[in-house]
């Protein structure tokens, strides 16, 4: 057998498992397993490339895997959960980068029309993603401003960039040997990248991060082509694929189209007067004690806020609390709840919330009228009724999470600012909505005290 | 059969199956889905090792150097991390 045959069939085993490792990631019981195999299966493909008999000095291989390997390692390490999305967005333009490079080092004097089309698409996808992704990391991590960054003639400004790389990748693919063309398509995307990103506002980065993995993915299938390799191509693809899907469940969770996401953003809304009517009821700790004392059904909706306050272990602690005095309780989660998809879903399990509490909004939804008491935590948007009743409100339409259905709801509010989308809330002045006021973690605390 | 065909043949095919894996991942599990999803990107580093691997210190072979280095944080941080959150899904204990 010759190592090409099993190079190539290396690669049939690995995006075998890549496959098989994804259809485990359906299921929480065999989403660690499935995750396993998926490695594995980059080890083969890893072990198969190694194989080539091109390769004659492993110096360097070894230098950048133990280099790369390393800073991997401790930065998975070292990341807090409440991290990740910042972690996701650098991670999508570290992907990006590589097959940029890759895309960039198989130019060759004797490459064909169809091999260089391939290697501008290469460097163009990994150059937005490259840049988009560093923007994005920067609005998420807010060492840079969240807000979104617009200035009179950014289309115009765009719409060159974008004339300018199909201008340059023409004439690259014409005249591949005179390097100048190719530099200015690696420019301008790169430059496109940050463009494309920088008008979006920081509410919108869930959409973004996921549909720069989806380019990371793309990328790679791109290289895939340059090189002519089939485990790029179809590693590639599964990835691309799965950030189009992630993009789309935000994009329908925000009742937003795509093109609203990337070209409008959100703070260029008229604010809407809603008038609301009723008063707002604020409930004591003792008070809301004896209510969720006498609860036999408490359904809990929390919200970034609640991480913010890092409140997630004292909710954990109450919710022990309430099952022992013999109730049920529950955790309703919103798609865009976190700030990426399913990021609430990895706080509360990793403050050891079992994952069949743990519900989507299309499951508890259905089940609120049988719940005593809602308490939302440092949710706002997601469970604001004007998204269903108040037409001329920016969000209408949007899915929420409908607390109101519950018998009595408590909400969990440092003070009555409006949310992330700066929209009132008419849930605050409902009949049967109470405001418990304070810091998240101190309230719940306090009931805590009550409790024992 | 080789060539571009060929290639855009297994295209098709496995963004099809991407879909349909993709979409029976319930929402619970998209934060590692995606984080998951980083670590297959990293993908390039295989053919990275060939640019990488020429010992011919031109400049396609630094930019492989730099595409091997770039992939394997992404490989490795991908799946630790991922790996990591997923040690944190438990099912409750009756």
């Amino acid at each position: 057998m010759t190592t090409e045959l099993m190079t190539q069939l290396g690669y049939v085993v690995a995006a075998g498992l890549f496959i098989f490792g994804l259809k485990m990631l359906g299921s929480p019981a065999t989403a660690r397993r499935g995750n396993m195999v998926s490695a594995i299966g980059m080890l083969v493909a890893i072990v198969a490339a190694l194989l080539d008999q091109g390769i004659v000095d492993f110096t360097y291989i070894a230098a950048g895997m133990v280099v790369g390997g390393a800073i991997g390692a401790i930065a998975a390490r070292a990341v807090a959960m409440t991290s990740m999305p910042e972690m996701v967005a650098l991670f999508n333009g570290l992907g990006g980068a590589a097959s940029l490079l890759v895309g960039w080092a198989a130019l060759s004097p004797d490459s064909g029309t169809f091999t260089l089309v391939t290697i501008v698409l290469s460097i163009l996808i990994g150059g937005v993603t490259l840049t988009g992704s560093l923007v994005a990391y920067g609005k998420l991590s807010e060492t840079i401003g969240s807000g979104a960054i617009t200035f009179s003639g950014q289309q115009i400004v765009n719409s060159l960039v974008v004339l300018g790389i199909f201008g340059g990748a023409v004439m690259f693919c014409m005249n591949p040997t005179d390097p100048n063309w190719l530099y200015m398509v690696i420019g301008l995307a790169l430059l496109f990248g940050i463009m494309a990103v920088i008008p979006i506002g920081g509410a919108d980065m869930p959409v973004v991060i996921s549909l720069l993995n989806s380019y990371s993915g793309l990328a790679a299938c791109a290289a895939g082509f340059a090189i002519n390799n089939n485990a790029l191509i179809v590693a590639g693809s599964l990835v691309g694929a799965s950030g189009i899907i992630l993009t789309q469940i935000m994009c329908k969770a925000m009742n937003r189209s795509l093109s609203n996401v990337l070209f409008s953003g959100f703070a260029s809304v008229s604010n809407e007067e809603t008038v609301v009517e009723g008063e707002i009821k604020p409930i004591s700790v003792e008070d809301a004690y004896y209510v969720l004392e006498a609860a036999t059904n408490v359904a809990i909706i929390p919200g970034y806020g609640m991480a913010v306050a890092q409140a997630q272990h004292v909710v954990k602690e109450l919710t022990e609390l309430l099952e022992n005095n013999g109730c049920e309780v529950n955790f309703g989660i919103h798609p865009v709840a976190g700030r990426m998809p399913g990021h609430m879903n990895v706080l509360l399990a990793e403050a050891d919330v079992p994952y069949d509490q743990l519900l989507e909004m299309d499951e508890i939804n259905p089940r609120m009228e049988t719940v005593d008491v809602a308490i939302v935590i440092g949710a706002n948007d997601v469970v604001n009724p004007a998204a269903r009743e108040v037409e001329s409100s920016p969000i209408y339409g949007m899915p929420v999470i409908n607390v109101a259905d519950a018998r009595t709801v408590f909400v969990l509010k440092r003070s009555m600012a409006s949310g992330f989308a700066g929209i009132e809330n008419p849930l605050f002045y409902k009949e049967n909505t109470r405001m418990l006021f304070g810091d998240a973690k101190e309230s719940i605390g306090g009931l805590i005290r009550e409790f024992s | 059969m080789s060539g571009a065909e060929y290639l855009l043949f297994i295209l098709m095919l496995s963004i099809f199956l991407g879909f349909e894996l993709i979409n029976k991942v319930p929402a619970t599990l998209h934060t590692p889905l995606m984080s998951g999803a980083n670590a297959i990107s990293g993908i390039t580093v295989v053919g990275a090792v060939a640019l990488a691997g020429t010992g011919s210190e031109t400049m396609a072979m630094w930019l492989g150097v730099g595409a091997v280095t770039l992939a394997s944080i992404n490989v490795v941080g991908g799946y630790m991390v991922t790996d990591r959150m997923l040690g944190f899904f438990k099912k409750k204990e009756d």
